[in-house]
């Protein structure tokens, strides 16, 4: 189930604001518990054992850079057995054709060329990034979550939404200000 | 052995997260507090680039006559200033993905402006090559790509594999530096009170919302770039190397290269990080975030690395007489201890391997004259260590008949302080725009600090204040 974007006043997701990490993670556990699953946590920076507070699971990452380090180390062999095999044959000091201890720093540098290159670009990507525009821009007090607070947001799209049991668990959790925030 | 008091935290002082954010985004988002310091040292950088730029448009009006250069010495200034520059870009990825690996919580107020270093050093590095060609303009032959010979660019040569190393190097630097500044981006945008500042954060910043599944996502792509990064750091100046090692040039052709020369890479590249951080912390009172602690450990690598250095340099005399070649020895005893070049030779043992040995003592890895005394010395040092191998070796080759000096000229200096004068421009307009600290990382240091804090006295018996 999507949110409806058509119209722009609905409500997107009821956000709760926290001081400490240690209450976010606290108030997420208790929201997982409870069934939540279209959670959110924004934070300055990045918290661990937060993901598996709220249940995220994600590995395209890793497994996006694991393969094209593995097309880099391809191309740049191939690149170099092509052009110096196939295309260009030469003979350098009696060398053979197929000189792989001599084609192997180019291979490596271009394994970790197309591994680097991934990782950055599969982390925008999947983070569906650049995304100037962000409905949870509009909750209150939300400028400080890249500086010193911490929110949790429940969006109304979740199965089981529940605006008083979420409210009633963050506040449980030492939440300043539970608020709704609009499309 | 007296032990100094100094203080033992990585973060000083009753700091918050908003404290952090306002000592280190100050920098970029009140401009007035930029005075005349950074303007007397943006104007060096300006002159120097200045120099640069004059001496890069004499070079492509005149060719490269206008150097030293000369047969048998091909290689001149314009590959030590290569080599010299690369190593010191070495300490950036050196502190930003291997400190990230082992887990070392203290690089997270020093890699920002390490990764800066890096970059700006790797710019200066590439000009030499470049320039070395002779024609400039011509450069993209160096790349495989089809063309109207139908030829193909010789991959069995290091000359080849330095092109690839070291332009990886730089795109992967560069790659890393912006995604670590992109939280730091999305903090400076809600912070800015002006509109253009806020508009330019936020198109820096990419719509960073700090969603905890977006962190998931960046933490993953940190670690892998670091563990990228470590490989390649340590590939590329190893390739450097075999850049000689892989020749016959007597003083080159040696095995012990490619570890001795990535340490003193990392050597003369914390020389240049604390050469930077000492004024910058002083200038700007960020005291309590580089802290006494973090001086004491780079200079206890700068130490570790320097007696690698040092080992190196025991190796060589070693085995240009255990090799049992005529041609190693009477370099070694021609041309490094005794000769015309032999200054440079005791020089370089003064300056690399008696210098840092004050390091030992605790009072000096934290006391700023010290600290910059010996870090100059290492810079010299590390500079003379690439002219003993490159001039040194080549102009007293096999055969006598061709053997002749290499004076330097008038534009190889200008061009070696042009790019000093270009690092300098670089590093104080960074210092100006951009977060010279990472700041999510130090709040993450913060948090984590907060619950260890007794852990981390107790665990070492100087006094803490």
């Amino acid at each position: 189930m999507a949110h409806d974007f058509s119209d722009p006043k609905g409500p997107y997701a009821h956000v709760a604001e926290f001081e400490t990490p240690e209450h976010l993670m606290e108030a997420a556990d208790a929201a997982r518990r409870a069934g939540f699953t279209k959670m959110d946590a924004y934070s300055p920076f990045p918290i661990h054992g937060l993901s598996e507070a709220i249940g995220f699971r994600d590995t395209k990452v890793p497994w996006t850079v694991f393969s094209f380090g593995l097309i880099g180390a391809t191309v740049g062999y191939t690149l170099q057995w092509y052009t110096s095999v196939f295309d260009y044959p030469m003979n350098v000091g009696g060398r053979p054709l197929n000189s792989i201890p001599a084609f192997f720093p180019i291979m490596y540098e271009s394994t970790i060329l197309f591994a680097a290159f991934s990782a950055a670009i599969g982390m925008f990507v999947y983070n569906r990034l650049p995304k100037p525009y962000h409905p949870i821009f509009n909750a209150k007090n939300f400028e400080r979550a890249s500086q010193d607070r911490f929110f949790l947001a429940l969006e109304v799209v979740d199965p089981k939404f529940d605006a008083s049991t979420f409210e009633k668990i963050s506040k449980e959790s030492g939440a300043l200000e539970v608020s709704e925030v609009e499309l | 052995m007296a032990q100094v008091k100094i203080n033992d935290l990585l973060i000083t002082g009753d700091q918050t997260y908003a404290s952090i954010d306002n000592s280190v985004g100050r920098l970029v988002l009140d401009q007035k507090i930029h005075k005349k310091p950074w303007f007397i040292m943006f104007a060096i950088g300006i002159l120097g680039t200045g120099l640069l730029g004059v001496s890069i448009a004499w070079l492509l009006f005149q060719g490269i006559g206008i150097w030293g250069n000369n047969v048998p010495s091909a290689w001149g200034f314009d590959i030590i200033n290569f080599v010299w520059w690369i190593g010191i870009g070495h300490a950036g990825t050196l502190i930003s993905a291997i400190l990230l690996l082992l887990r070392q919580q203290w690089r997270n107020s020093i890699n920002r402006f390490a990764e800066a270093m890096t970059i700006f050093a790797v710019m200066c590095a590439g000009l030499y090559p470049l320039l070395h060609t002779g024609r400039p303009w011509n450069a993209y032959w160096l790349f495989p790509y089809t063309n109207i010979l139908a030829m193909w660019p010789q991959f069995r040569s290091p000359l080849m594999w330095d092109v690839f190393a070291v332009s990886t190097y730089f795109s992967v630097s560069a790659v890393f530096w912006f995604v670590g500044l992109i939280p730091d981006f999305a903090t400076l945008r809600d912070k800015s009170t002006n509109r253009i500042g806020k508009v330019i954060f936020a198109i820096l910043s990419m719509g960073w919302r700090g969603s905890n599944q977006h962190w998931h996502r960046y933490e993953q792509m940190y670690l892998l770039l670091a563990g990228l990064s470590t490989p390649l750091v340590l590939s590329v100046h190893s390739i450097v190397s075999f850049d000689f090692a892989v020749s016959i040039v007597p003083g080159w052709n040696v095995t012990v290269f490619p570890p001795y020369f990535v340490a003193g890479a990392v050597f003369a590249g914390f020389a240049m990080v604390i050469t930077f951080a000492l004024p910058i912390r002083k200038l700007y009172k960020l005291e309590h975030l580089i802290t006494d602690r973090h001086m004491d450990w780079m200079a206890k690598i700068l130490l570790a690395t320097g007696l690698i250095v040092f080992y190196g340099y025991i190796l060589e005399i070693f085995f240009s007489w255990y090799s049992g070649n005529f041609y190693e020895y009477k370099l070694l005893i021609n041309t490094r201890f005794t000769g015309p070049y032999s200054w440079a030779y005791w020089m370089l043992i003064f300056c690399n391997g008696i210098v840092p040995q004050l390091f030992w003592i605790q009072k000096f890895r934290v006391n700023p004259v010290s600290l910059m005394i010996v870090c100059q010395a290492v810079s010299v040092g590390m500079w003379l260590e690439r002219f003993v191998i490159i001039p040194m070796s080549l102009t007293n080759n096999y055969l006598p008949s061709s053997d002749k000096m290499y004076y330097p000229s008038f534009w190889d200096f200008a061009m070696f302080l042009g790019t000093m004068g270009l690092f300098i421009f670089l590093m104080f307009l960074f210092i100006r725009f951009l977060p010279i600290i990472n700041i999510f990382e130090v709040k993450d240091l913060l948090f984590k600090m907060g619950g260890k804090r007794e852990i981390v006295e107790e665990a070492t018996p100087a006094e803490v204040k």
